[in-house]
């Protein structure tokens, strides 16, 4: 086992930002840590670097009880946010840095060190900037020198601190793909933290939602997003239209709409329950293709790319539902603002019980 | 529209009357207590001719206070400097109770008189006060003597060296400190390779200001030294008493002394400055 969490706890002051974590990560696997900001997700990432002390429970790095072990004996990389490259030092210095600080017996020559760090510059494509110094580079540049830095001193476990999120859209993509690539390379035991969905969902083998200092779900990337635990899974994953609403026998209701709930809720007694839709997952249409259509009125067009967003203005609901169609779709079904169309929802989602989100 | 662009680039500076207005008060004012001082001082100290200008500074009196003075500076700056390094240390990278109340505190040096701050060690440790007869019996002499002047100094020059370094300790944060800890670096490792580096030009900085206050000192140590010639006086207090004995000249050379050492402060300020401004951008 690559990493192994066991009942993670830590407060500060009164405040619980670790309330009873277990979490396994298996040699060689990338895992997301993945929840809003402020739900501990960091917190823990910094317990398993020892940059904070937990206030009880066990890590496991390697088979190794690492608890008590301060960071410097705990041989683990790791990749923070805004790079923290030493500014006073060149690429090349920063990179040999956790070699260089070795005791005199396990310190490799002068010349196994110079190779390392140009290996290592290489793997990141960073080899011709050797005698730059960090503000002479860019923010992605600089997170690929943070990696290579991270990775000179052979840790056992890689941790990144929202690695992507200080970069450009594009740079961001471009980068979250490229370690993707170097992870399947290398397979060093990995932990990245993230508020970004679709990030996780396109580099992990496995995510792990946290709310609130606790674990709500963790599975491969399909299985969170196709089989969501719970509502705070479902609606944090990507955009969501959410219902308030009842849910009995089989109907739930939507508005002053009812339509048919999944199955599982057939034979359910009324209760309180939450309808999610995703926008994409929403059918326009010009002509009523079910009796359980709604009528709406575009009250609003977002180009998003490749996607269109709608606004429709539904009766008997109280906010406008969000649609996303493909550009196609909109162009052949001529579609403008103000247009009367059909709304079909026929993919929801119920989950009862309070949850507040 | 290429018409409108004069009227645009008018509108972003101040009219030209004030402009006038506000550079002729500049210059006035750097023109009657800045330049007309300076000139003053060494037309008064040049007055009887070179002779005596040069006989007055190397009178063995002025030298001594020199040497007063210069010894001060070097065991005061280094002094400070180690205590405003670990001051801002502690303020900016750990969190502990009483903090807030501490960060106030550090000014209290430049908020108090200089003569109130002399006088709190002639209450502390003067010879009348059970502590400093008991100094006294011990053969070890504080006020009236170099200690007294040292620990004066120390004490108004105190908040120099920390003032300049909180600030960039607290916009640098624990970033690269932590990154150094989890690539296997030692406490020292850190303090030697990251933080010092890190922190030098503004330390040097805050060291050259406090060695320029630290020359010119006279309120707190006028208080603590006892004005003994040739032993307690240093160089701000031997202007004062050939001053007081109506030795204008003599009095004005040994202030050319100060003048002098101030301007070089000032040209090493400019050029750390510079070179603080070319580094801090490499951030």
């Amino acid at each position: 086992m690559g990493i192994e969490l066991q009942n993670i706890t830590k407060k500060f002051g009164g405040y619980t930002a670790i309330d009873d974590i277990s979490l396994n990560v298996a040699s060689g696997e990338l895992v997301a840590l993945l929840g809003p900001s402020g739900c501990g997700k960091t917190t823990l990432l910094r317990i398993i670097a020892g940059l904070e002390m937990p206030d009880g429970g066990k890590i496991i790095l390697e088979d190794k009880d690492t608890t008590n072990l301060p960071p410097r004996e705990k041989n683990v990389g790791f990749v923070f946010q805004h790079y923290a490259l030493f500014r006073r030092m060149t690429v090349f210095e920063n990179v040999a840095f956790g070699l260089k600080v070795l005791p005199r017996k396990e310190r490799p020559s002068v010349t196994e060190i110079r190779d390392r760090v140009e290996h290592l510059l290489k793997m990141v494509q960073m080899e011709w900037a050797l005698k730059r110094y960090p503000s002479q580079l860019s923010g992605g540049q600089r997170q690929r020198i943070a990696l290579a830095r991270a990775l000179a001193v052979n840790p056992k476990v890689l941790l990144l601190d929202e690695p992507f999120s200080a970069l450009d859209a594009k740079v961001r993509q471009e980068l979250r793909r490229w370690v993707r690539k170097l992870h399947d390379d290398i397979h060093v035991t990995s932990i990245f933290v993230t508020h970004d969905q679709e990030e996780a969902l396109e580099l992990a083998d496995r995510i792990v939602v946290i709310n609130k200092g606790r674990i709500e779900q963790q599975g491969t990337p399909q299985e969170v997003y196709d089989h969501p635990a719970n509502a705070f899974v479902y609606n944090f994953l990507g955009n969501v239209n959410v219902f308030h609403g009842r849910v009995h026998n089989g109907k739930v209701t939507l508005g002053s709409h009812r339509v048919d709930a999944p199955d599982e809720f057939k034979n359910t007694e009324e209760k309180a329950s939450q309808a999610f839709v995703r926008p994409h997952e929403i059918g326009i249409s010009r002509i009523r293709s079910s009796e359980a259509d709604l009528e709406g009125t575009i009250q609003e067009v977002r180009l998003m790319g490749g996607q269109i967003g709608l606004n429709l203005e539904c009766e008997g609901f109280e906010h406008p539902i969000e649609a996303e169609i493909p550009r196609d779709l909109y162009i052949n079904l001529q579609l403008s603002r103000g247009d009367k169309v059909f709304v079909s929802l026929n993919r929801v989602k119920v989950f009862t019980g309070d949850y507040a989100i | 529209m290429p018409e409108t662009a004069p009227l645009v680039r008018k509108r972003v500076s101040d009219p030209l009357p004030v402009q006038i207005l506000l550079i002729g008060l500049m210059l006035l004012f750097f023109i009657g207590f800045i330049f007309l001082p300076l000139g003053l001082v060494f037309a008064q100290a040049f007055l009887k001719g070179w002779s005596v200008y040069l006989e007055s500074i190397t009178e063995s009196y002025a030298l001594e206070a020199v040497k007063l003075t210069l010894t001060t500076v070097a065991i005061v700056v280094p002094l400070n400097a180690f205590f405003g390094v670990t001051s801002a240390w502690a303020i900016t990278k750990f969190n502990f109770v009483g903090k807030a109340a501490l960060k106030t505190l550090l000014d209290l040096p430049f908020a108090v008189s200089p003569v109130i701050a002399g006088l709190i060690f002639v209450l502390l440790v003067g010879s009348r006060t059970p502590f400093g007869s008991w100094l006294g019996e011990h053969g070890i002499k504080i006020i009236f003597s170099t200690p007294g002047i040292v620990i004066a100094t120390l004490f108004v020059t105190f908040p120099f060296v920390v003032r300049e370094l909180i600030p960039l300790m607290e916009a640098q944060g624990r970033d690269e400190e932590e990154a150094a800890l989890t690539l296997g670096a030692r406490g020292w490792q850190i303090v030697g390779k990251i933080t010092l580096p890190n922190i030098s030009w503004g330390l040097l900085y805050g060291m050259i200001l406090c060695g320029a206050r630290s020359i010119g000192e006279f309120g707190a140590v006028s208080v603590v030294s006892g004005h003994i010639r040739g032993q307690t006086n240093t160089v701000p207090l031997h202007v004062e008493i050939l001053y007081s004995e109506y030795n204008f000249a003599a009095s004005f050379a040994v202030a050319s002394i100060l003048v002098f050492l101030a301007l070089l402060t000032v040209a090493l300020k400019v050029s750390m400055e510079k070179k603080f401004q070319k580094n801090s951008s490499h951030h």
